[in-house]
């Protein structure tokens, strides 16, 4: 280490004595770095330890090379349409991903393990110590600094016209709504729809079908009579109006449940005053919307007479009006109030008498 | 006109000169390049992240190509043959279009999907490490709240991307998302219904959520990685205590050509992975699920992982639901969902934002600190991380009780119950037992500074007692302690302390190879005669 440190002006980078190295050292210098250690790996050339890292160093690029022409090869010329062309085209086509991952992987693979090996053997091995300069400025500085933001209130003189900034302030502030209403006020939608709330209503509702009560159907359209339900199953019923068993109805989705005599009987004499005749002989109808994150409440539990939604594993008990017995959910599954009609197929006789689906603030 | 003969090899000094002369580039450009990195693993955890990003923004442009996000319903005619005729909405027929008639294009959606996982948990690891090591700490408070702005940015991120390809599991996620919506006080409905343009799910939410996706979050990304690394360029890297680390000054290698070709090698390295776990590991086979329908779900529907300790917060949540019934009308309701998605994700984003003020307060701490710190020299810190760990792993691990339920054969409900217990009382006992192996630790360096290194050799002395033979750690100066660090003991430095023979050059060092050694082992040092046989009496049982 030396122990005189020449000022910038005294150095001479035209001084033919100096080596490479030591304008590096002079740059990093005034870069506020110092090289305290600096040792090539291999000081005497062509040593075997430093062909042997050279030869692998060699491989792995050749390697790159070699695995990059097989991805685009693979890319070409690999079977990828699936179920088409003959037997051997169908037996290679489900390697064809695999084949793009694997030499796509050993291509970077062997491309970054070369330049990692060249980095950590090669390379001259180096400690470098770099000063900080932390903490604040100095103390002058603030001042100076301080002093020219404050004289900008000065130059606009907003002591002396008040007036001219608060107009200013009372102009800008509109401005700033401009951008604010054009994202709301295009964005905004009501939860309303012809004077209805739209989270209190369903398909089921018979103004959806020319106020006619609206049947239950298989989500190919075809109504349901009471021998199309075993007893104990249940079959997912839809409303049957044009797109009734699309998204566009994602709130009405129904599960149609034939019970057993002795549960029916139990749930008519458990059913809430709201749920007075919502049940037709042992048929009762509950939404499948679960009632606290909206997922379908799919999986029914026969022996139980349990509903239970996958997502968040609420359970409800369909003999005592879906009452969430378990997990997260707070209510119970609404009831779809149905019966036949005279033509023998299932009909709701109205839309449910409470919202389906998550709870909202304004539910009652 | 003679044309003037180009000196090629004078070429590359006279254009940069010629550049020089413009941009006055000479001193940043060399300012740069000599800019001094610290090495430690644990310095590259954050590196995973922006390589994954690199990539994500990449295959991200590659799926935009051929990706549409409307929800119109068209019929399938690809080439899926299970799939074929059934009406979908066109996102879903674009996104299988991608997986079987793009060529490379299911392995560039699975690379896609493998990044934005990888993304998250580097992520997440990094921020661990900055946690622990207590790298947050002044002058680097900023940017931990930029890193904790990237994991919520990444997470909105994450959720957005595996929502669009409405398959049935994206369309039960949003059901869920608006659910959430939903269940804001007095709002609630007004903003589920205006950023669906509707009751769940309408026909906007894709096309709104797909330039959020695409533009507005990873705009917001790229803005705050660019503040990021624009901090630690400024701040310069902490570094680990160690021989001439100070607390002002920077010890490693220069950024180039050293720090930067192993970046580059790593970037390579982690481009490589993701490429092998998109060709080689099937994810999110969306052609499996179906199309979303609001009455279809199935079994085990989790969330990609980054999302599933909210999916476990929700699970656990009890059915608390609170009624406001006035006298008039009908009351209002704040539904159980609106604690463990709306309220705890709140408080997991404030709380992290203001703690390094919230310790700096408690520790009355003011300093600057570009040292890190051991774990286990701040107890207290190192025993609310692993709290915070445990309470995320509990809800990580609730996230997917119904599969844990059924391949253990486990009762769900017992599974629920598990977490609901779990997560009011593993956090404290992992607090505890953190806090006690700090201790621990701590107490065990202090012991190997004082006493030094336990050699294995036990020697009887003369009145039959047994003890073992220390070796006394070198003090700094390499000449053995002095007599008051022989009497208190050396200073903790803040960093490891050997504690085995071989990390003192007392025993030959471990031979190198993994298969086979490659190299020849060097002799063992030789055991030091005692000059007096009388030491070395038998030693019998003593009765």
């Amino acid at each position: 280490m030396t122990t005189h440190h020449p000022s910038d002006d005294e150095f001479d980078a035209s001084d033919a004595s100096l080596t490479r190295f030591d304008l590096v050292k002079e740059g990093a210098r005034r870069d506020g770095v110092q090289i305290v250690h600096y040792a090539p790996r291999f000081p005497v050339p062509g040593t075997r330890a430093e062909r042997r890292i050279e030869r692998v160093l060699s491989f792995l690029f050749l390697l790159t090379g070699l695995m990059g022409t097989a991805f685009v090869v693979a890319y070409i010329a690999w079977p990828w349409k699936y179920g088409e062309g003959d037997s051997t085209y169908r037996a290679l086509f489900p390697y064809y991903t695999p084949v793009l991952g694997a030499t796509l992987g050993l291509c970077l693979l062997s491309l970054g393990l070369g330049i990692v090996v060249w980095s950590k053997k090669l390379l001259p091995e180096e400690v470098s110590i770099q000063e900080r300069h932390d903490g604040p400025s100095d103390s002058t500085e603030q001042v100076l600094t301080a002093a020219t933001i404050l004289n900008m209130g000065d130059e606009l003189g907003l002591k002396r016209r008040r007036f001219v900034g608060l107009a200013f302030l009372a102009g800008a502030a509109p401005l700033g709504a401009v951008a604010g209403a054009l994202l709301v006020g295009s964005l905004i939608k009501a939860p309303t729809q012809d004077g209805e709330n739209v989270f209190f209503t369903t398909g089921w509702d018979p103004k959806h079908n020319d106020g006619k009560p609206v049947r239950l159907t298989h989500e190919d359209g075809t109504p349901i009579r009471p021998a199309d339900v075993s007893v104990g199953g249940q079959i997912t019923v839809f409303p049957g109006i044009p797109h009734g068993a699309t998204n566009k109805w994602a709130d009405s989705p129904t599960l149609l449940i034939h019970l057993r005599e002795q549960d029916a009987e139990l749930t008519k004499k458990q059913a809430k005053e709201l749920n007075h005749g919502s049940q037709w002989q042992n048929f009762v109808a509950y939404s499948k919307i679960c009632t606290h994150a909206g997922c379908p409440a799919s999986l029914y539990e026969q022996q139980t007479n349990r509903l239970l939604c996958p997502c968040h594993q609420s359970q409800f008990q369909i003999t005592d009006n879906a009452r969430p017995i378990f997990g997260p959910a707070s209510r119970a599954l609404p009831q779809l109030p149905i019966t036949v009609d005279d033509e023998g197929y299932f009909i709701a006789t109205q839309d449910y008498k409470i919202p389906v689906g998550p709870a909202f603030w304004e539910r009652p | 006109m003679k044309r003037r003969k180009i000196d090629v090899r004078a070429l590359p000094a006279n254009s940069a000169r010629a550049l020089d002369e413009r941009f006055q580039a000479a001193t940043p450009l060399r300012r740069l390049m000599n800019k001094v990195f610290p090495d430690h693993w644990s310095f590259l955890l954050g590196e995973i992240a922006l390589y994954s990003f690199i990539v994500l923004l990449l295959s991200g442009i590659f799926l935009a190509l051929f990706f549409d996000p409307s929800l119109r319903e068209v019929v399938y005619d690809g080439s899926y043959a299970p799939l074929r005729g059934v009406e979908m909405s066109q996102a879903y027929n674009t996104a299988l279009h991608i997986s079987f008639d793009v060529r490379g294009g299911l392995f560039m959606r699975q690379m896609h999907h493998w990044a934005a996982l990888l993304f998250m948990a580097a992520i997440v690891v990094h921020m661990f490490r900055v946690f622990f090591t207590g790298a947050f700490r002044k002058p680097r408070e900023a940017n931990w709240i930029v890193g904790v702005l990237l994991f919520w940015m990444g997470f909105l991120e994450g959720f957005g991307g595996y929502s669009l390809p409405d398959d049935a599991l994206s369309g039960t996620g949003l059901r869920i998302a608006s659910a959430i919506m939903l269940s804001i006080p007095i709002v609630g409905t007004w903003v589920t219904t205006s950023l669906f343009g509707g009751e769940f799910p309408g026909e906007v939410i894709l096309d709104r959520l797909y330039i959020v996706h695409v533009l507005l979050v990873p705009g917001a990304l790229l803005g705050l990685i660019s503040v990021h690394m624009g901090l630690l360029v400024k701040q310069k890297h902490t570094q680990w205590p160690g021989p001439g680390r100070t607390n002002n000054n920077v010890v490693g290698v220069r950024m180039f050509p050293g720090f930067a070709a192993k970046a580059g090698g790593f970037f390579m390295i982690v481009f490589a992975m993701i490429a092998a776990l998109a060709g080689l590991f099937q994810i999110n086979p969306i052609w499996l699920f179906g199309p979303y329908k609001a009455a279809v779900v199935s079994a085990a529907s989790q969330p990609d992982w980054y999302v599933m300790f909210l999916d476990g917060s929700t699970r656990l949540f009890p059915a608390w639901e609170i009624r406001f019934d006035f006298f008039y009308g009908d009351g209002y309701t704040i539904p159980p969902i609106f604690w463990p998605t709306v309220v705890l994700p709140g408080i997991l984003t404030m709380l992290p934002i203001f703690y390094p003020f919230i310790e700096a307060r408690f520790s009355k701490d003011k300093e600057v600190h570009n040292l890190l710190q051991r774990p286990r020299d701040n107890p207290l810190r190192t025993a609310l991380g692993a709290m915070a760990i445990a309470f995320y792993v509990v809800l990580l691990i609730s996230g997917g009780n119904d599969v844990v339920a059924d391949k253990f054969h486990i009762s769900l409900n017992a599974m629920t119950w598990a977490g609901r217990i779990g997560i009011l009382i593993v956090p404290p006992l992992a607090y505890y037992v953190a806090f006690r192996v700090a201790l621990g630790l701590q107490q065990h360096d202090r012991e190997v500074l004082a006493h030094g290194v336990e050699t294995g050799i036990i020697r009887r002395l003369p009145d039959g007692k047994f003890v073992e033979i220390h070796q006394p750690l070198p003090s700094g100066n390499g000449h053995g302690p002095s007599d008051e660090e022989a009497h208190h003991g050396l200073e903790y430095g803040g960093w490891v302390v050997p504690k085995k023979m071989n990390r003192l050059g007392a025993l030959a060092p471990t031979v190198k190879g993994f298969f086979y050694p490659i190299e020849k082992a060097g002799p063992a040092p030789k055991p030091r005669q005692l000059d007096d046989d009388r030491d070395r009496e038998e030693i019998t049982s003593g009765h």
